[in-house]
């Protein structure tokens, strides 16, 4: 049984690649769209790394890579006509379904858990918890509204370009780390910190992987980013080196980033646009106003990964 | 040990690529070639790098696969259901209203239904709603008292969002703490993150109740004096309702 995971990953893998295709050819058919060639090209590029990634050799990709970047620099991608159902459509439903539209949304959480918990593909099963959970309470959506195939696939096409590239920045993000950490970024980084932060002392450690993901994830507003320099130069070395449980130091490490986030005007969907929506005053309102907050929950970070990562 | 420092020259990159808004994509791209170049990787390795690496974390994009259901939700009207069963609310102070809103943004995080809030959610119904009760309590007393209550608005939602989202095992930052920890050398699964997420996820709600409560009793206070002067300066003055 276990040996079905790595061959059920890859076909996860080929159906994300189509997805992605299938949004790759109804872009290049929306005439509407000005952009359609390279919105086109960037989704069935993407697609294609998804679906044989493993089966092209990794230059292809990288060269793709490439293309990819290329084709958001130059800002081909655009989001085309998209059907989002009238207003009158929407109530309908809400009207006819009720609070039973929230089935689908908690199944998926429920079977993610459920797959998770008793892996039945073997080692791949947290990962695969997704993927299963997905086509499951997709099934489930689709029973539950009854809706015409055309439309199901529309709404998927819709919401991977409403989405965007910009969702995808995560992965580009992951693969920096990759490569940071094969140039030794992270030991530079260590090395500048090891001066500071005496060694084998767990909470000064502590304090360091904080401090650090908080003021990286405000200098480049996105903890993400932050998270894969900030664990390999300071986490590791600081803190789980020294006997801290890498699952309590990551997760307390990334949402201490988000300290770092909620008071820089780097981040400036969260921090920006509500003062744009609401026609606030003061550009900088609701970062003066979450600033108390983030101050908070710092503190209750070091504190807690302190005594619970050892 | 010179040298070695050039390195973070891609960390710069970054730095001033997302500091001029330049496409995050391109500017993650040119950051790891710049520092490939700079550890005199050749090109055809750099390729292979990144190809290896994009294709090893596909897995980080898994949540793609949760769009189609989401979506057809939406269609049906998820996010009207959500609208209504907020507006059934009432009687509500605007602090309470404020906790409540943080408490349901962090269950949608939780449960990893995927809303821009602050269009959705913050700006047709959050603010309006919190405004609203706050009227009702006659706390409101001039602009600065409405900016107050638009910036705790914005709190809300953030606060909310932020440590609500890594309950949910699909989230992109629990699958990117996995991912670095595994590439690490710690293999870890998400379900374990997900539970070292959780009090955070309580503190959190907590922390912004509090929060909300101090700026309630504020605003309170402030009304209290400014009701206290008008009833002093013009004493038998029309009560302007």
């Amino acid at each position: 049984m276990s040996d079905l995971g790595p061959g059920l990953l890859d076909a996860m893998f080929i159906l994300v690649g189509a997805l992605l295709g299938a949004t790759g050819v109804r872009a290049l058919l929306d005439t509407t769209n000005d952009k359609r060639l390279t919105t086109g090209a960037f989704w069935l590029l993407l697609g294609f790394t998804f679906a044989f990634g493993e089966v092209v050799p990794f230059e292809v990709t990288g060269i793709i890579i490439l293309v990819l970047g290329g084709l958001t620099l130059s800002r081909g991608v655009k989001a085309g006509a998209v059907q989002e159902g009238t207003l009158e459509e929407r109530e309908e439903g809400a009207r006819r379904l009720g609070s039973k539209l929230f089935i689908p949304a908690l199944s998926l959480a429920a079977i993610a858990v459920l797959v998770a918990t008793t892996a039945p593909f073997g080692k791949e099963s947290g990962t695969l918890s997704v993927g299963v959970a997905s086509i499951a309470s997709l099934l489930i959506a689709w029973g539950l509204t009854r809706a015409p195939a055309s439309v199901v696939a529309g709404q998927a096409d819709r919401l991977i370009q409403q989405v965007g590239p910009i969702g995808l920045l995560p992965q580009f993000l992951a693969m920096l780390g990759v490569v940071f950490t094969s140039a030794g970024v992270g030991e530079v980084v260590a090395d500048a910190i090891a001066n500071i932060v005496p060694d084998g002392n767990k909470f000064a450690g502590v304090l360091a992987y904080c401090i650090g993901m908080a003021l990286f994830t405000a200098v480049v507003g996105n903890a993400f980013a932050a998270f894969t320099v900030i664990t390999a130069g300071i986490g590791v070395p600081f803190v789980i080196a020294l006997g801290g449980d890498p699952v309590v130091a990551g997760a307390l490490a990334m949402t201490a980033g988000f300290c770092g986030t909620l008071v820089t005007p780097m981040a400036a969907n969260f921090n920006a646009l509500p003062v744009a929506l609401l026609e606030m005053k003061d550009p900088n309102g609701v970062i003066k106003a979450q600033a108390p907050i983030s101050a908070v929950m710092f503190v209750a970070h070091v504190l807690l990964m302190y005594f619970w990562a050892f | 040990m010179g040298p070695d420092w050039f390195v973070l020259i891609g960390v710069a990159v970054i730095v001033v690529g997302f500091l001029l808004k330049i496409d995050s994509i391109a500017v993650v791209i040119i950051a790891a070639l710049t520092t490939s170049l700079i550890a005199e990787v050749t090109f055809a390795d750099f390729l292979e790098q990144i190809g290896t690496a994009f294709v090893n974390n596909r897995s980080v994009s898994l949540f793609i696969l949760t769009l189609p259901m989401i979506a057809l939700s939406e269609r049906f009207g998820l996010k009207e259901q959500a609208v209504t069963l907020i507006k059934r609310l009432q009687k509500m102070t605007a602090s309470r209203f404020l906790t409540l809103y943080t408490i349901i943004r962090q269950l949608c995080g939780a449960f990893g239904i995927r809303i821009s809030g602050m269009v959705q959610f913050v700006r047709p119904i959050v603010q309006p709603m919190t405004s609203a009760a706050a009227h009702e309590q006659g706390i409101v007393k001039s602009d600065a008292d409405e900016e107050v209550l638009k910036a705790q608005s914005a709190v809300a939602e953030n606060t909310g969002n932020f440590f609500g989202q890594n309950g949910f095992i699909a989230a992109s930052g629990v699958l990117l703490i996995v991912g670095t920890l595994d590439s690490l050398g710690y293999p870890v699964s998400p379900e374990r993150i997900v539970a070292a997420s959780l009090p955070m996820i309580f503190i959190g709600t907590a922390v912004a109740a509090i929060n909300f409560k101090i700026v309630g009793r504020r605003l309170e206070k402030r009304a209290a004096q400014a009701g206290a002067t008008a009833t002093g300066t013009a004493q038998s003055g029309a009560n302007d309702e």
